[in-house]
């Protein structure tokens, strides 16, 4: 069972537009959490914050509290890179390495912590492409280029990637967002079976995808661009698409403004 | 325009004006592209006949004994071009080698560093270093560099890389003034600046997604540019290279000022050499039309574009066969 995040006074800016304000949001262990919100209200500045890449970008900086366990990862003597060994990421767009094979782009992540035995690596490959609904695609062409795959291929590369690792939590930014329907399903199917192994936190723009995979969801708004964004409402998935209690999320959800 | 307002279907029936217009532009570009791609061709093609016609006397009179004889002779009319076949890739090799990992290193640097208080003056200061001229490099090179390295790098090596069974043979100590590694390295000095700038453009250009890709799986930026910035960047690198290269073979002032121009091939890169650029610009005004002296000028010619070609062929097919393995 892994550990979940409990996100305390949150905020980001880049440069000194300060994007996001004292976010408080306890992501349940074990649980699908969805993200959801219109354009630009915040949702993914606040993903990239829980494994500490939002900072990466130029000028951009977070502080505040996110526990993982009894580990703040914004202490001072938190080293991002350990962060992010252990929180994985799923990007909006397939980041397969294009110079890699599919095998060597799966167990990238295994090789920088030291995995090098073959066998070892070919099993934990073949799991986690299984995992992603990608090994009965990909396992004759494990030698190809991953760059050469459809998008779908290469996003579910990417996620058995992510998973090969064994992350206990996983990030995922709109992963289905530029993919076609059979391959969203499969992505799907992908986050509802890893349930209860993985926590799993998603942004998504697309409220039936919200609906149908998660567990808990919270809403977000940028109410004008002067004010930073912050959370309205986080609760369990079907309370917040039947009764929310903020009119702010009513309104999004019943397709009044967004 | 305005019957194609009107009626759409004009539009398949005729050519209206603005598709014409279209056509025309497109049918210019494509003669223009095409006349100067021919053209660059047959220059090159007008170029190698014209260096091959010239060369061809030396070559039908000594044939291969041009390329393996020591011998460099006017007054005999005796020419063999092994010692500057033998300078030029020495040095050229001396100098790839050394400005290579530098060069990188140097573009990396450029591209990590985020502080532009550091990053734009040291940009501004590699780029002033390739428009410095070579004969202030060959001047620099003579009365400070060569000296500088006579006396403490050229006794270093020897005490160190010098004592080592096979590397000994490179650091045999001569009394020459100017040898080969002080030609290598003012090489390495003049075209560090030119692989480092197209480097770090070709680094500039890696995807940032595929930094993240990296960085998200845990990747320190060292990792993070070995897993994704390095392979991506690869074939720029090698074009980097050889224009560096290109430069390094054809540069002639500062070499023959730091070389020693002497005619012996030695293991010892502290001897002496001599290159095939230097010995054309030494000799072209004296070689008169009656001996052979002329036309081994050319022939030196020719032998300096087919090292170069070969070299770039060579690098291409390597790039090529690496991306293949994809490792």
């Amino acid at each position: 069972m892994s550990d979940g995040l409990d996100i305390v006074g949150l905020s980001a800016w880049y440069g000194t537009d300060r994007v996001l304000a004292d976010v408080q949001m306890e992501i349940r262990p074990g649980q699908v959490t969805a993200i959801i919100g219109p354009s630009g209200c915040g949702k993914s500045t606040l993903l990239r914050c829980l494994n500490r890449m939002h900072e990466e970008l130029p000028n951009a900086r977070a502080t505040g509290s996110v526990m993982f366990g009894d580990w703040d990862l914004y202490a001072p003597d938190s080293d991002p890179t350990d962060v992010r060994l252990h929180i994985g990421m799923v990007f909006q767009r397939p980041n397969p390495f294009p110079t890699m094979t599919v095998f060597e782009n799966v167990v990238a992540g295994l090789k920088l912590r030291g995995h090098y035995d073959r066998v070892n690596l070919k099993e934990r490959a073949e799991q986690a492409m299984r995992q992603a609904g990608v090994w009965d695609e990909l396992k004759d062409r494990l030698n190809k280029p991953g760059g050469r795959l459809s998008g779908g291929q290469q996003q579910r590369l990417c996620i058995a990637r992510a998973l090969a690792v064994e992350p206990q939590v996983l990030l995922m930014d709109e992963p289905a967002s530029a993919l076609d329907p059979i391959s969203t399903q499969l992505v799907e199917d992908t986050i509802v079976q890893l349930k209860n192994e993985v926590t799993i936190v998603i942004v998504t723009h697309n409220m039936q995808q919200a609906a149908r995979i998660s567990d808990r969801t919270a809403f977000m708004l940028r109410e004008s661009a002067e004010r930073p964004a912050a959370l309205i409402e986080i609760d369990d998935t079907r309370q917040m698409f039947t009764k929310p209690i903020d009119k702010r999320t009513e309104a999004y959800i019943t397709g009044r403004f967004g | 325009m305005s019957e194609v307002s009107q009626s759409p279907r004009t539009e398949h029936d005729a050519e209206t004006p603005v598709r014409r217009r279209l056509r025309i532009g497109d049918s210019v570009l494509s003669g223009t592209t095409v006349l100067i791609s021919v053209g660059l061709v047959a220059l090159l093609a007008a170029l190698l006949w014209v260096l091959e016609q010239g060369a061809a006397p030396a070559f039908m009179k000594y044939g291969l004994n041009f390329f393996t004889s020591r011998q460099w002779d006017p007054v005999n009319d005796r020419f063999g071009a092994l010692p500057y076949i033998y300078g030029t890739v020495v040095t050229s090799t001396l100098a790839i080698l050394s400005a290579l990992p530098i060069s990188v290193g140097l573009a990396l640097l450029l591209n990590e560093v985020r502080s532009r208080l550091l990053r734009n003056p040291l940009t501004v200061l590699v780029d002033l270093l390739a428009a410095i001229p070579s004969v202030v490099y060959g001047l620099w090179g003579l009365f400070v560099l060569a000296p500088f390295l006579n006396r403490y790098l050229a006794p270093a090596l020897g005490a160190t890389l010098g004592k080592l069974p096979i590397l000994s043979a490179l650091f045999v100590p001569t009394p020459a003034v100017g040898n080969m590694l002080n030609a290598g390295i003012i090489l390495a000095i003049m075209i560090i600046p030119i692989i480092t700038a197209v480097t770090r453009e070709v680094i500039a250009t890696v995807p940032h997604d595929l930094r993240e890709a990296a960085m998200a799986l845990g990747a320190t930026r060292y990792e993070a540019i070995r897993m994704a910035v390095l392979p991506h960047a690869r074939s720029g690198i090698v074009g980097a290279t050889m224009l560096g290269l290109g430069r390094a073979l054809g540069e002639t002032i500062a070499v023959s000022m730091l070389i020693g121009n002497g005619l012996g091939i030695s293991a010892s890169l502290l001897a002496p050499g001599y290159t095939i650029p230097a010995i054309i610009a030494n000799e072209f005004r004296e070689a008169t039309s009656t001996g052979m002296q002329h036309s081994a000028l050319l022939a030196l010619a020719l032998v300096l574009v087919a090292i170069a070609l070969f070299l770039a062929a060579a690098s291409r097919l390597l790039v090529r066969r690496s991306e293949r393995m994809g490792s």
